[in-house]
């Protein structure tokens, strides 16, 4: 049972681009996942267990860093969904690419990651981090008080406030730029979907035809039977390749291409996020202001403060989210030019 | 046709799922010798059972167009030996056709049954070798609204003396097909001669064309129609006797047609034929028939099991077809997504690689659409095709049991005819008697002449679907073989395609970064 995490910052000590999630382990309806890391002073390893749940919690520590400036900026890595031994339809649609192939997709997933939150600045400081990628003990299950990010509010006023204009050109811009891309991303990543499914489809379909061109062959004399049985059996076989390559093409497609996007777009919506949280800044400090000249000379100075807490948190939060757009751009090329590189069998 | 396709299997070398290909259709090297690149039925055998019986066919020709009576006498004991046990090893393998040479010379039509191993020994003979090929081409719609109609090109190309030019072309409509099948199914079906089926009628279809939409599907129809007419009229003329027929000839050449009003289904003829055959459906569950001839028995098996068999690939066939089309059609939708996302992209190099990848998918798209329709009109077609040949060879099965049925009822009467003269023999009305006596003598007579037609038609009916089976069966691998090896062509095609295409992307994914 472990105490409480402090929010103290500390340095990581385990190579970010180290951190593997070599396999899963299924038991009954949990899965845990083994995760090993590369000490970052001299050699050796750190193998630890982790279940989904544990994720979660790292998430919720991460989100709940209130009092790291500017934190509102930063771009989250995306956790995939939760996974599910026995998937509901629905489920399996919002796993989307990670709910195809056996855990591979999934793990490569969490890996990712796992390794973009090791590999942020900001966030690889905090020790909840640090804890979980090196304390053997599974990290404690409790609840964090405050979480910054409540989903539901967040949904009414995302209609609002999404829509407002911004101040500074680049963020204008971005937001733009943004929505559109998850939209193409989310579109692009669906439609592979269906490439894929139907690929599996069509290797399915090869092995039936395979097995009933098996069934055709005759025993007998005939040489006539004899010819058409051997042809029979030549191209069953013939099938059942194409079949196993079919089934290889889509697997190769989903752990690259497939993966890819997936990742791609979860980034994206996390970015979407980020952009919308500081928009909230914006319109908060629009409102201190206003509320700053409309208030009697009693309130004025009170307002005075609220207003400069919301211009610092804002500007702030400015700043983080400007850097973080700016290496986005650096983060997602790599995971393109690996998807293409290796996907490119069809 | 068929020899340039058998030609490039062993090219393929650098494919080893081909280099099967290799032993698939094994060829001693000495038949290629002496027969290039022929596709005839005996080289898939070692055991050369073929060309001999060829040779045998030789004969036929005379003996067929004989009516009844003489065939009985020609017809040796051996040949149907031959037929029914199979490979026999007396038969020497493959000899020069010097042997059957001989038998044919005066012989304008036996130019039917050689195959093409034999076409090179016909054009040194300088005789007519089977050469007709029909096409059925330029479907167009004539009339209007309900009464519109597809006519289609008709196009025979021939060296066969029958005709009267070597090539020609007549309009006909669909109705005319299946006017010219009723009419040989009238003629043959009942003398054991397997008639090839006609294409369906398909009302849904045809409304839709008449209708006038102008889409993808009905063009699909027209298209799988044309094609199904086409190889009905080469499944027809490559039958000896069916070739010979004034109907097919008629059909062939003339321009002008009576119109074949009593194939629409709702005419009287329509309900007529509806009728009988509920009534052949009940007969061929009374008919008890004492099979003296096991062959019969075991082709009948033979073909209940093909027919199962057929019908189980015919649906893996469609459904993987169905699915290649869906695969197209995803894939296309990929593709213009990916293009979207390019453009929305900043980064110029991945820009530029996605709208790549889109190009690329579309390519693909198109190719896979290709292949559908490869895996569709050789296979799925083809396999419709034995299915529905399957219904024709049962149904000259069923022929025979009714001949039987025929001959042996006749018998029956004859007994009882008999029974009641010998009664009449003992009773002792002498004004009656001579009268009866006589009466009846003339029928026993009647029907002692009935039993024997009944039995020589049975006998008739026995050998000649012993001959069609075995030719059945011979076309069906030579069948099944041409369209096995088109369509591997094709899928090795494809993926040489496809490996082209990514290759040529793959720089354009490495240059992101």
């Amino acid at each position: 049972m472990m105490e409480e995490v402090k929010e103290t910052a500390s340095v990581l000590s385990v190579h970010d681009d180290s951190i593997k999630v070599t396999e899963v382990l299924k038991d009954g309806d949990t899965l845990t996942f083994i995760i090993v890391s590369q000490k970052l002073s001299g050699t050796g390893e750190y193998h630890v267990d982790r279940t989904y749940e544990d994720f979660e919690w790292l998430q919720q520590h991460l989100f709940s860093q209130g009092d790291v400036p500017g934190i509102q900026g930063v771009i989250f890595p995306p956790l995939p969904a939760k996974p599910q031994v026995n998937a509901s339809p629905r489920s399996i649609k919002q796993l989307g690419f990670l709910a195809l192939g056996e855990c591979q997709p999934y793990c490569k997933a969490l890996e990712t990651f796992l390794q973009q939150v090791a590999a942020h600045s900001i966030l690889s400081k905090n020790k909840a981090v640090e804890v979980f990628l090196t304390s053997s003990d599974p990290p404690g299950r409790q609840k964090v008080k405050k979480n910054i990010f409540n989903r539901l509010s967040q949904a009414v006023e995302e209609m609002r406030k999404e829509g407002h204009k911004d101040v500074d050109e680049f963020f204008q811009n971005e937001r733009d730029h943004n929505l559109v891309l998850t939209g193409c991303t989310k579109t692009a990543a669906e439609k592979f979907l269906d490439v894929v499914a139907t690929e599996q489809k069509i290797a399915v379909a090869c092995g039936h035809f395979s097995t009933a061109l098996h069934l055709c062959v005759e025993p007998g004399e005939d040489p006539d039977k004899q010819a058409f049985s051997r042809v029979c059996v030549k191209l069953s076989e013939v099938f059942e390749s194409i079949k196993k390559n079919m089934t290889s093409v889509a697997e190769n497609n989903v752990n690259t291409l497939g993966l890819g996007l997936d990742l791609e777009s979860r980034y994206q919506e996390a970015e979407r996020e980020m952009l919308f949280r500081r928009t909230c800044k914006l319109v908060e400090l629009e409102n201190a202001q206003r509320n700053v000249e409309k208030a009697k000379p009693v309130k004025k100075a009170a307002m005075e403060e609220v207003k400069k807490a919301a211009e610092t948190e804002f500007e702030h939060t400015s700043g983080v989210a400007k850097q973080e757009v700016k290496s986005t751009i650096n983060n997602c090329i790599p995971h393109f030019h690996v998807s293409f590189h290796s996907g490119l069998v069809c | 046709m068929a020899d340039t396709a058998r030609d490039a299997p062993p090219e393929q070398t650098d494919f080893h799922e081909l280099e099967d290909g290799e032993e698939l259709f094994p060829e001693p090297a000495t038949t290629q010798e002496s027969q290039p690149a022929s596709l005839a039925a005996e080289d898939i055998s070692t055991n050369s059972n073929g060309p001999k019986q060829d040779s045998l066919f030789d004969d036929d020709p005379e003996d067929l167009f004989a009516e009844a009576t003489e065939e009985v006498s020609l017809d040796s004991p051996e040949r149907d030996v031959l037929l029914s046990d199979g490979p026999s090893p007396a038969i020497t393998p493959i000899t020069p056709p010097t042997s059957v040479i001989t038998p044919r010379i005066g012989h304008t039509h036996d130019d039917m049954f050689t195959h093409s191993s034999f076409d090179e020994i016909e054009e040194e003979e300088g005789g007519d070798s089977f050469d007709i090929h029909i096409s059925v081409s330029d479907p167009e719609k004539v009339g209007d609204g309900m009464n519109a109609y597809m006519a289609y090109k008709v196009t025979t190309k021939t060296s066969i003396s029958l005709f009267k030019r070597n090539e020609f072309a007549v309009k006909r409509r669909f109705s005319d097909f299946l006017g010219l099948h009723s009419k040989l199914a009238s003629k043959y079906l009942h003398i054991g001669y397997i008639v090839p089926p006609a294409p369906e009628k398909s009302i849904v279809g045809m409304t839709k064309v008449k209708v006038g939409k102008e889409d993808q599907s009905s063009n699909e129809f027209v298209e799988k129609r044309r094609s199904a007419l086409e190889r009905y009229l080469m499944r027809t003329v490559k039958h000896p006797i069916l070739l010979k027929d004034p109907d097919v000839l008629q059909f062939l050449e003339s321009s002008e047609l009576p119109r074949a009003v009593s194939t629409q289904a709702l005419s009287s003829a329509g309900l007529l034929r509806m009728v009988n055959k509920a009534a052949d459906a009940v007969n061929k569950m009374t008919i008890k028939m004492n099979e003296s001839d096991a062959w019969f028995e075991e082709k009948q098996q033979h073909f209940e099991n093909l027919d199962v068999q057929l019908r189980k690939l015919h649906t893996s066939v469609e459904s993987l077809v169905c699915h290649r089309k869906e695969l197209s059609v995803n894939t296309a939708q990929f593709a213009k997504s990916a293009a979207m996302l390019g453009n929305s992209e900043d980064h110029t190099a991945l820009s530029r690689a996605l709208s790549q990848l889109a190009e690329v998918e579309e390519k693909i798209d198109q190719l896979h659409q290709d292949q559908a329709n490869a895996d569709f009109y050789l296979f799925s077609e083809l396999l419709g095709d034995y299915v529905r040949l399957l219904t024709a060879v049962k149904g000259v099965f069923d022929h025979r049991m009714k001949t039987w049925q025929k001959w042996q009822d006749s018998q029956m009467l004859l007994q009882k005819k008999r029974e009641a003269e010998a009664k009449l023999q003992f009773t002792n009305k002498p004004d009656k008697l001579q009268q009866a006596k006589d009466e009846i003598k003339e029928e026993i007579e009647e029907l002692e002449g009935k039993v024997q037609q009944g039995e020589r038609d049975f006998e008739q009916i026995s050998k000649t679907i012993r001959k069609e089976v075995s030719r059945f069966e011979k076309e069906r691998v030579k069948d099944f073989k041409t369209i096995i090896i088109k369509y591997l062509e094709s899928l090795v095609q494809t993926q040489q395609q496809l490996i082209k295409y990514w290759e040529a992307f793959l720089p354009e994914a490495k240059a992101i970064s």
